[in-house]
């Protein structure tokens, strides 16, 4: 399959990037891991006539704690991710979500950013951005400005990015003691996107109850869904068996899965019942150790 | 029709450049300008990865991104495997174990496999299963093709140990 053609630019800085994105408005897409991207221009869904490569960017590669917050670059990879030893010991839902995203190969291209960036509630790392309250910034002509990752996800591949900004950082609150998370999908091969997947992260309080929680969906819906009723009951609550289940039913009601190859609506909203279940569980084990 | 560009890199050690169109997919690029069509065209859609091949270091596939993207880069395809007229260990370990059947899964079961050897020299099954889990078999020789690689770490381990061996000796 080959894609429509176009005109192919290589930015140097951020800056740059973003003025050629002014020059060519709604006509330019910018490509940095192109996992996405490439696929939907061979396939003809998308068409832009330009595109602007940030690739050769430096400098947005970083993972690290800076401020109270883990700060991950806009050009840092999956696999950067799957492999980091912060990433694998502090932060295990991220580690969780990079390892089942797509395969080895597509995992050394593709990139947190474009993930997140392109609006797609299929993907695995927007539920995990909910479940972490990250904050989504945005670098434009006017310099930086910050989203709440709550208001990010507009509509099907929409999100508040404008035209004209670039996703250059994503940040994530340092977690308290007692924090933890976990991500669980099920696919029908790897490289499917999911039938159902959970994220889960939270804080325990010195008594095991739940301090803080953050619970997304993906595929749930035209964007990736934030459980807030299941959020709101567990809350205060004690982590035991029926107050899991209880939260992992809220967060099932949440869920509005259309039907498709990958089953009917019943199955799916099943199935994040039962993931819930089991991340909820997952969770607390790895905040108890 | 977009300005072409020029394209300079690496393939297999040796020096190529070409002028292409921005929309030429590095598979293409590799297999029809430059004429190295040990890399497949599989499913064409980022699934069975017989288009893998080694970008500087990293398994990728070549279906998925654009020859303009890689200027400058290094790329490492199955015709590189061979050294000197010897197999490499991966093509050896294949060949031994029945590693394949119909061939066509091959060139990029070797390059992911190449990839995941040069990250974890000693992996276990699972890893192996884990490394190779972006490309497809349809002939299902998995078995076979994870004790082709167990067989390649293996022999690589003997030739990293033996030096200690010897040392060990006297």
């Amino acid at each position: 399959m080959i894609p429509p053609a176009f005109e192919y630019v290589q930015a140097k800085t951020i800056p740059e990037a973003i003025a050629m994105l002014q020059q060519h408005g709604d006509d330019a897409k910018i490509l940095s891991g192109g996992q996405s991207l490439v696929p939907m221009m061979k396939l003809r869904i998308a068409r832009p006539a330009w595109l602007i490569d940030i690739n050769r960017v430096s400098g947005l590669d970083y993972i690290k704690e800076e401020g109270g917050f883990l700060k991950i670059g806009g050009l840092v990879r999956e696999a950067e991710l799957e492999h980091s030893e912060l990433i694998r010991s502090k932060y295990p839902l991220i580690h969780d979500t990079a390892s089942v995203i797509a395969d080895p190969q597509v995992r050394n291209m593709a990139t947190v950013a474009g993930n997140l960036a392109h609006g797609d509630p299929a993907n695995d790392h927007p539920a995990t951005m909910i479940a972490l309250s990250a904050q989504i910034i945005a670098t434009g002509p006017k310099g930086e400005r910050v989203i709440a990752i709550e208001d990010f996800f507009q509509s099907l591949f929409t999100t508040a990015l404008g035209h004209d900004e670039i996703l250059t950082e994503i940040r994530i609150p340092i977690p308290p003691p007692r924090s933890a998370g976990a991500y669980l999908k099920l696919e029908r091969k790897v490289g499917d996107f999911a039938t159902a997947a959970v994220a889960v992260q939270l804080t325990l309080d010195a008594k095991g109850a739940c301090q803080k929680i953050g619970i997304g969906l993906t595929n749930a819906g035209p964007t990736p869904i934030k459980a807030r009723k299941a959020e709101d009951f567990l809350r205060g609550k004690g982590l035991n068996e029926a107050n899991i289940r209880q939260t992992a039913q809220f967060a099932s009601e949440e869920a509005s899965p259309g039907s498709d190859l990958r089953g009917p609506v019943e199955y799916k909203k099943g199935l994040a019942k039962e993931l819930a279940a089991r991340a909820l569980s997952r969770s607390r084990e790895r905040a108890g150790k | 029709m977009a300005r072409k560009q020029t394209v300079h890199l690496k393939i297999n050690g040796r020096d190529r450049e070409a002028h292409v169109e921005p929309r030429l997919l590095l598979v293409h690029f590799i297999r029809e300008t430059l004429g190295l069509t040990g890399t497949h065209v599989g499913c064409d859609t980022s699934h069975c990865g017989a288009c893998t091949v080694v970008l500087n270091g990293k398994s990728v596939k070549s279906c998925t991104l654009f020859a303009v993207q890689v200027d400058g880069g290094e790329i490492l395809t199955v015709e590189g495997l061979i050294k000197d007229g010897q197999l490499h260990p991966l093509q050896e370990g294949f060949k031994e174990e029945h590693g394949l059947q119909c061939g066509f899964c091959t060139p990029g079961m070797l390059m992911s496999s190449y990839a995941l050897l040069s990250r974890n020299p000693h992996p276990s099954e699972e890893d192996i299963r884990w490394g190779i889990s972006g490309n497809l078999c349809r002939c299902t020789g998995y078995q076979n093709i994870v004790k082709a690689v167990q067989y390649a770490a293996g022999k690589s381990a003997q030739t990293t140990a033996r030096p200690v061996e010897q040392g060990v000796a006297k």
